[in-house]
């Protein structure tokens, strides 16, 4: 069977699983997805299975749908992406299987959208529907500071700024937690701490370890499974009710998480994927 | 080997280096990438997207 690692760039991340696989005596073939074109119903890539470390989003959906219409095994699949990757589609997934996430809406021009942040109330959250790394996130403090930004991103924004996603801001003690699901397990978490409101590890986010308590993991199983994940990162706050599901990544990043948490979180992502791979 | 950061000219050695790998330069701090391993030849890495990230 070909095994295949798909990426547009190589980072620390995509380092550590090329070198699980080295040490898992799994034989990987890496592939450029910039470097891919193919017919549709054809094979893009010649593998068996692919697992997906590409970098944007949009790249990684059209390539895994290529992929899966060829016949190829996927890892994560291209639904999963197109959940993950929208913020909206996301909460939607959480709602519909019952899990606790922030209160959110959405806003389809910048009038529907201050009328809704002065319901839901301030202080709150506006977020882009697609983007990571704690990007073009902004704490809505006021009526003044809404003004601003909606038309900031009326004017200067692309047409996914015209869905407006605004969520409830969820005072956090200091850190939010992050947990790692491979499979039928959260195989291990962290604590993000930042003085900041944004706790991103790309941002500055301090990593700590967090126990994984029964708790935790059935809520993150849960999760899992509302958005038809294999391999996924769960960001996840804690609030005076309880756990409540912030966010989904389908391309899980972990170089921050394997020394705290002492988890080797990339060769259990690749004994995962080549597992299910050979079912 | 060696080659010249494409931003301040600084030395980077290829110390196990990858086709397509990031790598920040020691000096400036520019994200750069890989694009031929021999020679190792460096360019300023893609600028981030919108959609990039996890």
């Amino acid at each position: 069977m070909e095994l295949a690692l798909a990426y547009s760039v190589i980072r620390l991340d995509e380092k550590m699983l090329i070198e699980a696989a080295r040490r898992l005596d799994v034989k990987l073939t890496l592939v450029r997805m910039e470097d891919v074109s193919a017919q549709a119903g054809e094979r893009p890539i010649e593998a068996d299975a692919v697992l997906d470390r590409g970098i944007s989003q949009f790249r990684s959906f059209y390539f895994l749908k290529l992929a899966e219409d060829a016949g190829i095994f996927t890892m994560n699949p291209s639904e999963v992406v197109r959940v993950c990757g929208d913020k909206f589609l996301t909460t939607s997934a959480m709602i519909r299987n019952g899990i606790p996430t922030p209160r959110t809406s959405m806003a389809l021009s910048p009038p529907s959208a201050l009328e809704e942040i002065e319901r839901l109330g301030y202080p709150c959250v506006i977020k882009p529907v697609v983007g990571s790394w704690g990007r073009l996130l902004a704490k809505v403090n006021d009526r003044e500071a809404a003004e601003a930004i909606l038309e900031h991103k009326d004017v200067l924004g692309g047409y996914p700024h015209s869905a407006i996603y605004i969520q409830e801001y969820v005072e956090k003690p200091g850190r939010d937690i992050r947990t790692f699901v491979v499979g039928d397990e959260t195989i291990c978490a962290i604590y993000r701490t930042s003085e900041h409101w944004i706790t991103n590890t790309a941002r500055g986010g301090k990593a700590t370890v967090c126990p994984v308590t029964p708790e935790l993991n059935e809520l993150c199983l849960r999760t899992a499974k509302a958005v038809g994940g294999d391999l996924v990162a769960i960001d996840l706050f804690e609030t005076g009710n309880g756990l409540s599901v912030n966010e989904v990544n389908h391309t899980m990043e972990f170089k921050n998480s394997v020394q705290p948490t002492g988890v080797d979180i990339p060769g259990r992502i690749i004994s995962h994927f080549v597992e299910k791979a050979r079912c | 080997m060696t080659q010249d950061c494409p931003v301040c000219g600084a030395d980077i050695t290829n110390n196990g280096l990858m086709m397509n790998e990031l790598v920040p330069c020691p000096e400036c701090g520019s994200d750069l990438e890989v694009i031929e391993l021999t020679p190792l030849k460096l360019d300023k890495a893609p600028e981030e997207k919108e959609d990039w990230g996890e």
